[in-house]
């Protein structure tokens, strides 16, 4: 087969969410994808394995999940607009080089399409116990952005807004997936490609004697260079100062961090987004992300037949989070229910932002298995007593 | 007395060096800093243009080379040099990308990325200062460790076999090895612009002292005692088959050209299979050419 050229297959298309979000990132402009075989996020990379060399760019699968998620980060610094793909045991791996993107201010994706675990767990079903590991999971003090589809028209849409984020604040942004979501083929409407908004990179214009890598605009955000255009820059892992030099001493450490966690928290009016379902009259909220959400709305709308007052705050983007949307929420609501695919991670956000307000429960989840409606409208009834 | 004369005296490899970085970490006696006036000489003898040179690094005490060098440099996590270069490459041809860094870094923790990108044949030059130890961190065993030599983690002698680093290199499939002491420095820039004209995955091992950590550990003596070594212990043998290339403690050292062949690069064969696959156009296939 003969693969077609066009980076944006616009039309209407029937598709998995991994496959969506293959044609997300190559609408978003990805010209190279390095990864490592794991399951149950290949098939992201086999289709752009098989869709880029048409396209123009690079896929290489390397030796590893630590090779593939710094790979990326020197194709960045080599002018691509690069991701990896993953799951769980691989994501492990890709931790020190999410701190190294944070910390080098790298614009690149990482796909999680997150199964059961922990370690090598249930690799063909789907979990959602990465998330607390895709906000913190790499040592040290940053903050990243995550976005949670829960569908593959999401999975297409989110992966460009992924790329737009990763771009617009100079950071590694996390693509949360679900195997469920992964797996499951839905309708998916490509837009033309004029239609799409892609957020270039955004290049100095400064000359090479006062450009500067990690000078913050007064956003916060630093302006890029590629390698190979006479910058003659330094970036390093290390501590560094405004030129990216290694300063070890903590009035620089102090200033660089503080700006590297500010420039998302700062920010993240702009950045937050949830999706709604009948809060407006609501008196119990199910708070619930990703494939969970599906299944969420499902069992609100079976408490609505029931004349319980039920509505739904899903999550879009999950860090940062939308902790002042639950605050407002938490001073008129009766209970919040958390539903989620772990034992317990956006739950403590959820119950922080409440801030003791009102009772918030959590309906947890092994992975391994969707949630049963029946068992999130149990929780809600109860809720509604 | 340049002032006198009204002329500041400038060293010739200053211009390549970050300058506003000095003084570096080294110890005295240390072979990091004669590698780097080589690659220097080597940068200018082989007249490539610097504007198109990346150096990648990775951790320890040759991992800060990138730091120190007036390029585009990059100095990245324990290990991971050569795969952060293998994507800087692929996305950028028109770089010459070097990897600058120890034995530690590149054949321990950074062991199963060399074998690959020797085995891809990657389109980078890869620079190993070999010091036989751990330096950044105080002296601990290293795969490159003769047996039975001293350091903090086999405080009564390193009972492993090290790695014989040409025959792993050339083994892996590098098109390009050499061997050279810090003692040889015209070698060392010789093999150094020999292998920045070359495509292909270069590797050139550099035996260096370690003066703090392992020369006095294990009483050889000062760094001008291990240039006396190498001076007396080094035998040019190019050509060698570089099974035979194996270093034993205080024992002969067989420096030289070992391999120089031609085999496609990872980016040449990728380019080569699938425009015969796909039909495409040679500018396709590779590269961030439509962001430019």
């Amino acid at each position: 087969m003969k693969p077609k050229g066009d980076r944006v297959l616009t039309g209407t298309q029937f598709l998995d969410g991994d496959q969506a979000c293959c044609e997300g990132a190559l609408a978003a402009g990805a010209n190279f994808a390095a990864g490592y075989p794991i399951s149950p996020s290949t098939e992201i990379v086999e289709r752009f394995a098989s869709r880029i060399p048409a396209v123009g760019g690079v896929f290489l699968q390397m030796e590893d999940e630590l090779a593939a998620s710094i790979a990326i980060v020197g194709a960045t610094w080599g002018g691509a607009k690069a991701f990896t793909v993953t799951s769980g045991p691989g994501f492990s791996l890709m931790m020190e080089h999410i701190g190294y993107a944070s910390m080098t201010e790298t614009p690149c994706v990482f796909v999680d399409v997150q199964r059961g675990g922990p370690s090598t767990g249930l690799p063909t079903l789907p979990g959602q116990a990465d998330m607390m590991q895709a906000r913190w999971g790499s040592h040290g003090d940053y903050e990243i952005i995550a976005l949670s589809p829960n569908s593959p028209q999401e999975c297409f849409d989110l992966a460009i807004d992924a790329f737009n984020l990763a771009e617009q604040y100079r950071t590694p942004v996390m693509f949360m997936m679900d195997e469920s979501v992964g797996h499951m083929t839905e309708k998916v409407v490509i837009p033309p490609a004029n239609e799409i908004k892609v957020l270039p990179r955004r290049y100095t214009r400064l000359p090479p004697v006062e450009y500067r890598p990690f000078r913050p605009s007064p956003e916060g955000i630093p302006e890029m260079v590629k390698a190979g255009e006479g910058y003659r820059f330094h970036m390093t892992g290390l501590t560094h100062d405004e030129r990216g030099y290694p300063a070890m001493d903590w009035q620089v450490q102090d200033k660089l961090v503080r700006r590297l966690v500010g420039k998302i928290r700062d920010h993240a009016a702009d950045i937050v987004r949830c999706e709604e379902k009948h809060t407006f009259d609501a008196e119990i909220v199910v708070v619930a992300y990703g494939i969970t959400s599906r299944v969420a709305l499902k069992a609100v709308e079976m408490a609505r037949e029931e004349g319980i007052r039920a509505g739904l705050l899903r999550p879009v983007v999950v860090w940062p989070f939308p902790e002042k949307r639950i605050r407002e929420l938490a001073g008129r609501m009766k209970s919040l229910v958390v539903v989620e695919m772990n034992y317990g991670q956006l739950f403590y956000e959820v119950e922080r932002a409440a801030g003791g307000r009102v009772p918030t429960s959590l309906v947890s989840h092994g992975g391994g298995a969707v949630h049963e409606p029946e068992t999130i409208l149990a929780e809600i009834r109860r809720a509604a007593q | 007395m340049s002032e006198a004369i009204g002329v500041q005296p400038v060293n010739p490899v200053e211009p390549f060096l970050r300058t506003e970085r000095m003084p570096h970490i080294w110890c005295p006696g240390c072979g990091i800093g004669t590698t780097v006036n080589c690659f220097a000489r080597a940068l200018v003898s082989s007249k490539l243009p610097l504007d198109k040179v990346a150096v990648v690094s990775g951790i320890g005490c040759t991992g800060r080379v990138a730091g120190y060098v007036r390029l585009d440099s990059f100095h990245t996590t324990h290990g991971r040099a050569i795969p952060f270069a293998t994507g800087l490459k692929l996305a950028n041809p028109e770089l010459t990308v070097v990897v600058y860094s120890g034995d530690g870094d590149l054949i321990a923790i950074g062991g199963n990325h060399f074998i690959h990108a020797a085995r891809r044949n990657a389109d980078i030059k890869v620079i190993c200062v070999n010091n036989f130890i751990y330096g950044m961190t105080g002296g601990q065993v290293a795969p490159t460790t003769p047996t039975a030599a001293l350091a903090t983690t086999t405080p009564y002698g390193a009972f492993e076999r090290p790695f014989n680093l040409p025959f792993l290199a050339e083994s892996s499939g590098a098109v390009y090895v050499a061997r050279w002491t810090a003692y040889h420095v015209r070698h060392i820039a010789h093999s150094m612009s020999e292998a920045f004209k070359k495509k292909g995955l270069c590797f050139i091992e550099i035996i260096a002292p370690c003066p703090t950590l392992y020369q006095r550990r294990n009483h050889f003596g000062d760094g001008l005692e291990a240039m006396r070594y190498y001076k007396q212990k080094s035998v040019v043998r190019n050509g060698a088959n570089t099974r035979d290339v194996q270093i034993d403690l205080q024992g002969e050292i067989v420096v030289g050209k070992f391999v120089d062949i031609e085999r496609p690069t990872l980016k040449q064969a990728m380019d080569l299979q699938l425009r015969q696959k796909l039909d495409l156009p040679p500018s396709n296939g590779g590269g961030s050419h439509e962001l430019d």
